[in-house]
């Protein structure tokens, strides 16, 4: 049972992050369908941020002082400098969005076309192979584990303990509380009202003083950092600490839930779980063992895997079927803004 | 000198002209790209990149290196028949991206239906037994076949945006992930796993294994050793269909109706839901046809174990439609423009250090600046004029559409001169080589 909360919340983590990208850029009035090409820029350049320390050494010496402390520090930044790399990607968005008053549509689909490929070409160039992957078993190295807790490898831990603090990593707890403090800035302070009245009705916040364009820049980076910030986090804890210019469909999956969550944090929150299970499903189906009695039941009942691989997208094909009615859209989502039509 | 200034203000002219800046810009982009890792790399030298930019641009009359080591070129028939036979999917998938964008609709499920149409032509055109029925018979069926199943997969985002109004972005994305499991599913399931040639995993047979594949039609004497066949025919006469479908017909003028404004189109009695479903589904076919006739060649493999990435051919439909300006007949030309570029990829991977994802990266800023050609044209007719009165009566009647949409993602993609005749197209083409 750990291991199935565990596995969810790894797949539900990075969803959820940028999910929450996802809704500040709408909110603030522009469609995001760059995530999973912002995903995929984060991803690469923080894994090249880590193989690059690698390289120069000052990895491996924390690595053999057993500096835990300095490992996870060294972690955090990987996710600060891809967070940063998202942002700067997502001005292209902004750029061509916001002052060009481009098709909001085809931009995020050229910055999807373009985080491939930049990725691949830069990939395949450093390292001769289509697959960016740390030294190492570096994925593991930021992995905390009882023992470096204090807990001796024989202790038994009790059942909280062993799912949240036994081989879980630090993003996930770092992203659950950016996730918080983002929700609250957006619903709670004056910045957030602001943000989101540029996504219901741009004209008449610029009438009341509101810089419609800067709020909107604004959005759109937080969404482009989130998002690569993401976009390292699945790298790191799904995909073994390597790039490959692929997120498998994880920002495309990210927008589902966030319209599933009707643009709201707290349900995008719940729909991340219920998709990450999903996920975690696809992913790991047979070795799920749910009651603990050494019986892996839905590897035996022997559905294909292609079954499990579909299902979410499946589910969320059904889900939005059923939701659509009641969804609500910013209203001047989609819809560049131009000052002349106040 | 009034003259001129009218050939300034025509619409197609603008668009032509904000297509070829876009293809020079994302020419120029690569180039840069290749100079700044050629520059900053230790292993590679400047004219290593200067090598790899001139196969960017000239790749397609490369005909490899000379015994000195450098580049050579000249007429290749290889190449040229090889860009032809690639140009197929292309030129087909654009047709199906560009369709569903006269109708409102961004088909980003190319790869999807292109998946789906790949799949029911290698499994009908492998399991009929051509000892029984006339392989031409065979033929006939499995690129029917690509078809249906194709439209059918484009229906499904068609009829839930339609009826559900569900994003049909989404639902398309959706739906390529779920053809990709349910193709590696099927088979995965199947017997037409290649195991008759030693070493060979994850594919499947060639059609030419049941004796089935497309006609060569002398085309193969025209450019011998390079892989193209009649296909590319019919993927003209199908431009040719489309071209006629959209302006000729009263359904074509119905779905652009549709996709200028919804709430207007059904307010003049037309109805627009039926409409969105058979765009849509149109659309798919498009795509369908585009995986059947590649694979119906019978010296194409299918790597069926798909499910981890969706083929690029479905998402280069987009650039190709969208450099075309959603014009069926330009779609031809900006079709083998694209095939032009991918072999040169292949080139620049055979021939230098770098490899051919630049060209992805030149299609995606291609992409990119399509997405305000319409700021480009104001430029294009706003340098000799500030500001005239078409181009802004135009950007606000596709805002204005925009905002009666009731997706909140219509592109507003301008509406084209439809009567472009292929003439007008031809100086485009001459431009891109």
């Amino acid at each position: 049972m750990s291991f199935l909360i565990q596995q969810t919340l790894i797949y539900a983590v990075p969803l959820m992050i940028v999910a929450l990208a996802g809704i500040f850029s709408e909110r603030s009035g522009t469609i995001n369908l760059a995530l999973e090409g912002i995903m995929i820029f984060g991803a690469f350049i923080g894994v090249l941020f880590i193989k690059l320390s690698q390289s120069a050494g000052m990895f491996a010496d924390a690595k053999a002082a057993g500096d835990w402390g300095a490992l996870q520090g060294f972690m955090l930044l990987a996710m600060l400098v891809s967070a940063a790399a998202g942002a700067i990607f997502s001005l292209l968005l902004s750029f061509a969005c916001i002052n060009l008053r481009a098709d909001q549509t085809i931009g995020g689909t050229a910055l999807n076309l373009m985080a491939p490929a930049l990725v691949l070409f830069l990939i395949r160039i450093i390292a001769n192979q289509n697959t960016l992957q740390m030294n190492g078993d570096a994925a593991s190295w930021f992995m905390i584990k009882k023992t470096m807790l204090g807990y001796a490898k024989t202790d038994q831990l009790g059942f909280f303990a062993n799912t949240f603090l036994n081989k879980v990593w630090l993003s996930t707890y770092v992203c659950l509380l950016v996730f918080i403090i983002l929700s609250i800035l957006l619903y709670k302070t004056r910045f957030g009202l602001r943000l989101r009245s540029c996504g219901e009705n741009p004209q008449a916040s610029d009438s009341l003083g509101i810089n419609v364009y800067r709020m909107r820049y604004t959005g759109t980076s937080i969404s482009g950092a989130l998002a690569g910030m993401g976009g390292f986090v699945y790298a790191l804890t799904t995909a073994n600490g390597s790039a490959n210019g692929d997120v498998a469909g994880f920002g495309f999956l990210a927008l589902a839930v966030m319209i599933f969550g009707n643009w709201n944090p707290l349900n995008v929150a719940g729909a991340s779980l219920l998709f990450g299970l999903f996920k975690c499903i696809a992913a790991s189906y047979s070795s799920i063992d749910l009651n603990g009695d050494g019986v892996y039941w839905l590897a035996q009942i022997g559905i294909s895997p292609n079954f499990y691989r579909l299902l979410p997208y499946l589910i969320t094909l059904l889900v939005l079927a059923f939701t659509s009615k009641s969804s609500r859209a910013p209203k001047a989502e989609g819809i560049p803004y131009d000052k002349s039509t106040r | 000198m009034k003259q001129k200034s009218d050939f300034w203000k025509r619409d197609t002219t603008r668009s032509v002209l904000a297509s070829l800046i876009s293809i020079v810009i994302g020419m120029v982009v690569g180039g840069i790209v290749i100079l700044i890792v050629g520059m900053t790399n230790k292993s590679l030298t400047i004219g290593s990149a200067l090598e790899g930019i001139r196969l960017v641009i000239g790749g397609i009359f490369c005909t490899g290196r000379d015994a000195a080591g450098s580049l050579t070129f000249g007429f290749s028939p290889v190449n040229l028949g090889n860009m032809l036979f690639r140009a197929i999917p292309l030129i087909l998938t654009g047709l199906s991206v560009a369709i569903a964008f006269k109708t409102g609709l961004f088909n980003i499920g190319a790869p999807g239906q292109y998946l789906m149409g790949t799949a029911a032509t290698l499994f009908i055109a492998l399991s009929i037994p051509t000892a029984a029925v006339p392989a031409w018979i065979v033929w006939i069926l499995a690129f029917l076949g690509g078809m249906a199943a194709g439209a059918v997969w484009g229906a499904i985002p068609g009829a839930v945006k339609a009826f559900l109004n569900i994003n049909e972005v989404l639902a398309c994305i959706m739906t390529n992930w779920i053809a990709a499991n349910l193709v590696t599913w099927a088979f995965d399931a199947s017997s037409l796993k290649n195991v008759a040639e030693y070493g060979k995993t994850g594919y499947v047979y060639k059609t030419t294994f049941n004796g089935v594949a497309t006609p060569k039609l002398g085309l193969d004497k025209l450019f011998p050793g390079s892989q193209v066949n009649a296909g590319i025919l019919i993927a003209l006469l199908f431009a040719v269909l489309i071209y006629i479908l959209m302006s000729k017909t009263t359904l074509g003028y119905e779905l652009k109706a549709c996709g200028a404004n919804r709430h207007a189109a059904r307010y003049a009695g037309i109805r627009d839901k039926r409409n969105i479903v058979l765009s849509m589904a149109i659309a798919g076919a498009l795509a369908g046809t585009a995986g059947s006739l590649y694979y119906l060649s019978g010296n194409t493999e299918f790597f069926w174990s798909t499910y981890q990435s969706l083929p690029a051919v479905g998402f280069n439909g987009i650039p190709v439609a969208l450099l075309a300006v959603n014009n069926p007949i330009a779609v031809i030309f900006t079709g083998i423009f694209m095939s032009a570029l991918d072999v040169a990829g292949q080139q620049l991977t055979s021939l230098t250090a770098y490899n051919e994802y630049i060209t992805s990266v030149i299609i995606a800023v291609i992409v990119y600046l399509s997405a305000f050609s319409l700021v480009i044209k104001m430029w294009i007719s706003g340098g000799r004029k500030p500001r005239h009165g078409k181009a802004a009566k135009e950007d606000a009647a596709v805002e204005s559409a925009s905002e009666l949409g009731s997706s909140a993602v219509t592109p507003p993609v301008p509406d084209p001169a439809d009567e472009t005749p292929p003439a007008e197209a031809a100086p485009e083409k001459g431009g891109e080589e």
